[in-house]
């Protein structure tokens, strides 16, 4: 589904991410962890296409297509979508009306999915303004469900989200990610970051990666990588010579 | 060029365009009365509602002796050039819509002004809505294809009684070297609300308003909304003044702005006079190509229970909301549109759905011609 090769990556003149490799196959959920600042959020977006970031080298495939210089909306239109940590919020577009767009104008495919996240009551309601926590990410998953991404990234899915939410939530990425379909069916593929864990309770994810400074300082089983940082933090990773 | 204009029906079909852009219904559908003028000539006065009169303003005067109280009395006469300019007319020209104690339009009142062939066009309307009475009027104004240059003239004098309710909405529609000075100003009674809306998205030479409403009554309500595109070479000089005269009163003055090219400058005053007053100005402004907008939000209190508040913005789409909706799927265009499209989708409370619609269809052909 996703090649990354080499990866360099600049904003304002100094890189932030070196020497990236990352292969996620078709069927694939990843996980990404970090501390703060490590660079997580920016690997997304890089691999997005957002602009106010420079690839120095390194090359993106995706679905067998190097992306690596096309625009945003052309990698959305080929499969890859985005949940936002911190979405814009847009005064005076109306939820509802950017789904209608993104829909192709399907209004009961926007009807049945706004009411199983509960987002009915939000479509006449500017974009995120003055949308909790936990609405802010009922929007972004209502969005991504039109949408129908093969390939889903989620910057933090859980951040914000009350507990009676999180399992909404929870549930509905999970479908996202084709966790609902037999293993040998699913197509689907997602990478999603993660600083608790709790969306790993829906969402059983097949590798782990743990990113500091900029670089991937490890790979493996996600449970495992979780259970070592909230016993030692990252500072065990920072440490590990496993690498 | 057409050589009589009757009636709406005789107009040709891209003339009818013009004006349907401007929410005139020709058919009268969904309208509860009409008032067509072309150039000088008043070619239909007519209400179908129960309780409440079109009339030409010339057969209103000699009608009702009593409407020499309203006449002139809101709008100064000296008002300026232009006020001037009408008041000198021997024959004055316009309508008169008086809504009796009680009734109200189920559909909106219509008045169309077209520009045909005249270099200027006068009116001078009074709209009285008697206590109680529910009032909605839309007000298009257009110049013809053909008309290239010319102007229009109009003086408008609203009296909102106790507990009425009126709606005045115009979307306009002139031509390129048409320059248009409304004078309008509202009394509004006790409990009385006024609501003012205006459309402009279409090229026009120049437009110089600033509607004035005096709240004397309790509780009186005055909001003006005004949405408008400037497109290269149109010059729009809009504001709206209010005047809290007594307790309860309420105001608010709200403006949508876009500049493609032309200067919009965007003027809006609320005085709090007295206590227990309150006021908020809010004027949003996107440049999307060079042009100016000039946002002159004022609010001046004269005692100490009175809250007046305003907010202005002017500035560019942020590039975030672009990419966010391209992380969609929408292209650049596309997305930027969207975002403009909501920029102008303004609600505005308490306006009936069929005007609403209207509003929003104008937005909608702008959108097609890309702004």
């Amino acid at each position: 589904m996703l090649d990354i090769e080499d990866l360099h990556v600049e904003i304002g003149g100094k890189e932030v991410l070196h020497d990236i490799n990352l292969h996620i196959g078709e069927g694939e959920t990843h996980v990404l962890m970090g501390p703060n600042g490590s660079g997580k959020t920016t690997l997304l977006r890089a691999i997005m296409g957002f602009a106010g970031l420079t690839l120095t080298e390194g090359r993106i495939t995706f679905k067998g297509h190097d992306i690596t210089r096309i625009p945003l909306h052309e990698r959305a239109k080929m499969g890859m979508g985005m949940l936002f940590q911190r979405p814009p919020t847009i005064a005076g577009l109306k939820l509802g009306k950017l789904l209608e767009v993104t829909s192709g104008g399907d209004l009961k495919k926007v009807e049945e999915y706004s009411q199983y996240l509960h987002m009915d009551n939000f479509l006449d309601r500017s974009i995120n303004l003055g949308f909790s926590g936990g609405e802010i990410k009922r929007s972004e998953v209502l969005q991504l469900m039109i949408q129908k991404p093969d390939f889903v990234m989620l910057d933090e899915p859980e951040s914000g989200v009350d507990l009676e939410n999180i399992s909404l939530i929870g549930n509905a990425i999970a479908k996202l990610v084709d966790k609902d379909v037999h293993i040998v069916n699913r197509k689907k593929s997602g990478l999603v970051i993660t600083h608790t864990g709790y969306i790993l309770d829906y969402l059983d994810a097949d590798f782990g990666h743990v990113m500091c400074d900029g670089v991937f300082r490890c790979h493996g089983n996600p449970r495992e990588i979780l259970k070592v940082i909230k016993t030692s933090g990252y500072k065990e990773c920072l440490a590990c010579q496993k690498i | 060029m057409p050589e009589n204009i009757e009636q709406m029906e005789d107009l040709s079909s891209t003339e009818k365009d013009r004006l349907a852009q401007t929410g005139l219904e020709v058919e009268m559908k969904n309208r509860s009365g009409s008032f067509f003028q072309v150039d000088q000539d008043i070619r239909q006065a007519a209400s179908l509602e129960k309780g409440i009169e079109v009339l030409a303003i010339g057969e209103a005067l000699r009608k009702y002796d009593w409407l020499k109280d309203h006449y002139w009395k809101l709008v100064p006469r000296d008002k300026d050039q232009y006020t001037k300019f009408v008041a000198d007319q021997p024959d004055p020209r316009g309508f008169v819509i008086i809504a009796r104690k009680g009734s109200r339009t189920v559909y909106p009142l219509q008045a169309c002004l077209f520009l045909s062939k005249t270099p200027v066009q006068h009116v001078h309307n009074l709209i009285i809505a008697e206590e109680g009475a529910e009032l909605h009027i839309i007000s298009g104004c257009a110049s013809a294809s053909y008309t290239k240059t010319g102007s229009h003239v109009g003086v408008s004098e609203f009296y909102v009684g106790k507990g009425a309710r009126v709606t005045s909405t115009m979307i306009h529609n002139w031509g390129e070297e048409i320059s248009v000075f409304p004078r309008s100003a509202a009394l509004v009674e006790e409990d009385g609300v006024f609501l003012s809306n205006y459309v402009c998205m279409q090229p026009v030479r120049k437009v110089q308003m600033a509607p004035v409403a005096y709240l004397k009554g309790k509780n009186a309500i005055a909001r003006f909304s005004s949405i408008t595109v400037t497109t290269p070479g149109s010059y729009m000089d809009l504001g709206s003044v209010v005047h809290l005269s007594a307790e309860g009163a309420s105001a608010e003055l709200l403006t949508r702005a876009i500049t493609t090219g032309g200067t919009l400058i965007s003027r809006g005053m609320i005085e709090g006079e007295v206590g227990h007053t309150k006021g908020h100005i809010e004027c949003k402004g996107l440049i999307l190509r060079d042009g100016v907008i000039h946002a002159i939000p004022e609010i001046k209190g004269n005692v100490v229970d009175t809250e007046l508040s305003h907010e202005a913005a002017v500035g560019k789409i942020a590039r975030d909301e672009i990419e966010y909706l391209m992380s969609r799927g929408l292209d650049e265009g596309v997305a930027t549109a969207t975002i403009i499209r909501g920029f102008l989708d303004v609600k505005i409370a308490g306006l009936p759905d069929v005007l609403q619609k209207q509003i929003d269809a104008a937005i909608d052909a702008a959108e097609k011609s890309g702004f």
